[in-house]
């Protein structure tokens, strides 16, 4: 069967590039514009995803406020990590915030009364139940689908993905262009002079962080009720490390650069799932995912050696340093 | 109680010490902060278990064969990587990101090659040597005489050799190093055998203590051992020296139950980091690490 003519591999592929498109904005809006080295993106999608999750189950919310609060908590977790490790050194605070990640899929993994532990969200409800934080939200995708007469239920999810990152591109593009995304490439330039200038350097930094923060806890609901189900181990600092792929394969400090990253990141990640010829058909599906990720690692490599400034980078403004 | 964690801490601290001097040369010399070491640790590892189990041979024979090994590839990977990014005048963030794509195919290509699943050298896990209160698995005595001997060649090395005198003032200051002679591409050739030679020493000690070990383990320790460079301060050798020491024994001590109930020993390599945070917060530059370079 050839999986690459089927509607079903496509809207996939594309619902992963939607939920990654989000994902890496946030990075785009930290590295590409405040030249902040976070290495710890996935941590704010945790949250983002755990906090939605354990509201919806455990407090029994509706998901409609949950969700919400769940950015805001991801957003607020970028200011909590930042106010103590901003003033650090760019590099230090690169392996802080990795840690940081690290530490936040700790606590997921073993705090079991509040997560639901490495079992996952599956373990949150009461023991011998199987939690389902979804619920609402099927119902809401049912209604897009009947809506807009789509066929499938992924369709629909393809189509509100697309929408919630459409609306977040063009407002992050938008911000970018006023003052205040001005004073952040300023600081990423050249922190002293932004200073210098009379700009408070941190508090610019801190709301750059949190707002690609909450970025990713957008993008963790998205993760969250796409996949019906998580645990910690779906987050492990490798989904940071494909947003920056991400990111610099469609170009630094290009906002409309991040789809485009994330649509061939998807093809990537997503399509070498179904290829199926001599030699990679020999091997079984746990080896396959082996070379999926040696080839990811290998087009990193390739990147930062062959095209520093991405796809739709323009060299002037920003190259990898 | 306390004493058998203060021995635990030395044989944790020791792994992390050795490898985190392997992370800081390169950082000092190349100014790379190599996310790839975790994985060259666990190829040695896995080399020697290649050697100890299948092959038969000797533990000690098997972690000198593991220790060439990650040096030839070490030596392998600045040929065909490090140098053309260098001879490129690739900057901080390119060389760190090259090192996270290098950490992935490594780390897959292992996988591919030896399979997830557990593995653990043959030695008696059940031999126990009793010290006073303390009890010693065989691992753990091996580890510690190993550590003991190997941070005291790193120290003499770094302080007495010519060599290893020319490589700190490489770190300290490369143009001034190239201006006084010193020929660069050999001493960074000579510094990717030493790092590669201590990640195959790390890699062997960790798979002993651990008792057993995957391809993927090499990554977990990664973390500690970053966090060992950093409060001991980038690029001091003698700092990452004694910030994994420092980290070890906290780890294992935050489990004291008779401090304030001790911490629950999954949150091991959360206590790494929390001690790192506060040291940073008092000296942002690292323990050994100067002022000038924040």
């Amino acid at each position: 069967m050839n999986a690459l003519a089927s509607g079903g591999f496509w809207a996939f592929v594309g619902v992963v590039a939607g939920i990654y498109t989000i994902f890496s904005l946030g990075l785009q809006l930290q590295f590409g514009f405040a030249g902040l080295l976070n290495f710890g993106q996935v941590a704010f999608m945790a949250i983002g995803a755990y906090a939605m999750a354990i509201l919806v189950v455990k407090e029994g919310w509706s998901t409609w406020i949950a969700a919400p609060l769940a950015v805001v908590a991801a957003a607020v977790a970028g200011v909590l990590l930042g106010l103590p490790s901003l003033r650090l050194r760019a590099d230090y605070f690169a392996i802080v915030t990795i840690a940081f990640s690290e530490i936040v899929r700790y606590v997921a993994t073993n705090e079991n009364a509040l997560t639901g532990g490495s079992q996952g969200t599956i373990a949150l409800g009461k023991v011998g139940e199987a939690a389902q934080y979804n619920a609402q939200w099927t119902r809401f995708q049912s209604w897009v689908q009947g809506r807009l007469h789509l066929t499938s239920k992924d369709a629909a999810m393809l189509a509100i993905v697309w929408t919630v990152a459409l609306v977040l591109l063009t407002l992050v593009w938008l911000a970018v262009r006023t003052p205040w995304g001005r004073v952040l490439r300023a600081i990423r330039e050249d922190e002293d002079a932004a200073a210098s200038l009379g700009k408070n350097v941190l508090s610019y930094k801190l709301q750059a962080l949190a707002l690609g923060a909450a970025l990713a806890g957008v993008a963790g609901l998205f993760y969250a009720w796409q996949f019906f189900f998580f645990s910690p181990d779906d987050f492990q600092p490798l989904l940071t490390f494909f947003a920056w792929m991400i990111v610099i394969l469609g170009g630094l400090g290009r906002i409309w650069a991040v789809p485009v990253g994330a649509a061939i990141f998807g093809f990537l990640f997503a399509g070498t799932r179904f290829l199926d010829f001599r030699p990679l058909s020999s091997l079984d599906s746990a080896d396959r995912a082996y070379v999926r990720l040696i080839v990811i690692g290998l087009v990193i490599i390739g990147l930062v050696v062959l095209r520093p400034q991405g796809i739709l980078g323009k060299r002037d403004e920003m190259v990898l340093e | 109680m306390f004493w058998q964690l203060l021995v635990n801490g030395l044989v944790t601290g020791s792994v992390i010490a050795i490898a985190a001097v392997g992370v800081s040369l390169v950082y000092g010399i190349l100014h790379l902060v190599n996310f790839a070491y975790g994985d060259v640790i666990a190829f040695g590892a896995l080399v020697a278990y290649g050697c100890n189990g299948p092959l038969g041979l000797g533990m000690v024979l098997s972690a000198l064969i593991a220790m060439a090994a990650t040096a030839a590839l070490s030596v392998g990977l600045d040929l065909v990587l490090w140098r053309p990014l260098r001879a490129r005048r690739a900057g901080f963030m390119s060389l760190f990101l090259a090192s996270i794509g290098l950490a992935l195919v490594l780390r897959q290509s292992l996988l591919l090659a030896a399979g997830p699943q557990p593995r653990s050298y043959r030695v008696d896990p059940y031999r126990v040597y009793v010290l006073g209160s303390v009890r010693l698995s065989q691992a753990q005595l091996i580890t510690i005489a190993t550590a003991a001997v190997a941070i005291m060649v790193i120290g003499v090395f770094l302080a007495r050799t010519t060599l290893g005198q020319v490589m700190r003032a490489l770190a300290d200051d490369r143009a001034l190093a190239a201006i006084a002679g010193v020929d660069v591409g050999r001493v960074i050739t000579y510094t990717w055998i030493l790092s590669g030679l201590l990640a195959g020493v790390a890699g062997v000690l960790a798979g002993l203590v651990e008792s057993s070990f995957d391809p993927n383990f090499g990554f977990h320790l990664l973390l500690p051992i970053f966090a060992a460079v950093v409060l001991g301060g980038i690029g001091s050798a003698y700092g990452a020296l004694a910030g994994g020491l420092v980290l070890g024994i906290a780890m294992e001590l935050s489990t004291w139950t008779s401090l304030f109930g001790g911490v629950d020993p999954v949150y091991k390599p959360v206590v790494a980091f929390v001690v790192l945070a506060a040291a940073l917060m008092v000296r942002p530059q690292g323990l050994f690490g100067r002022a000038r370079v924040v």
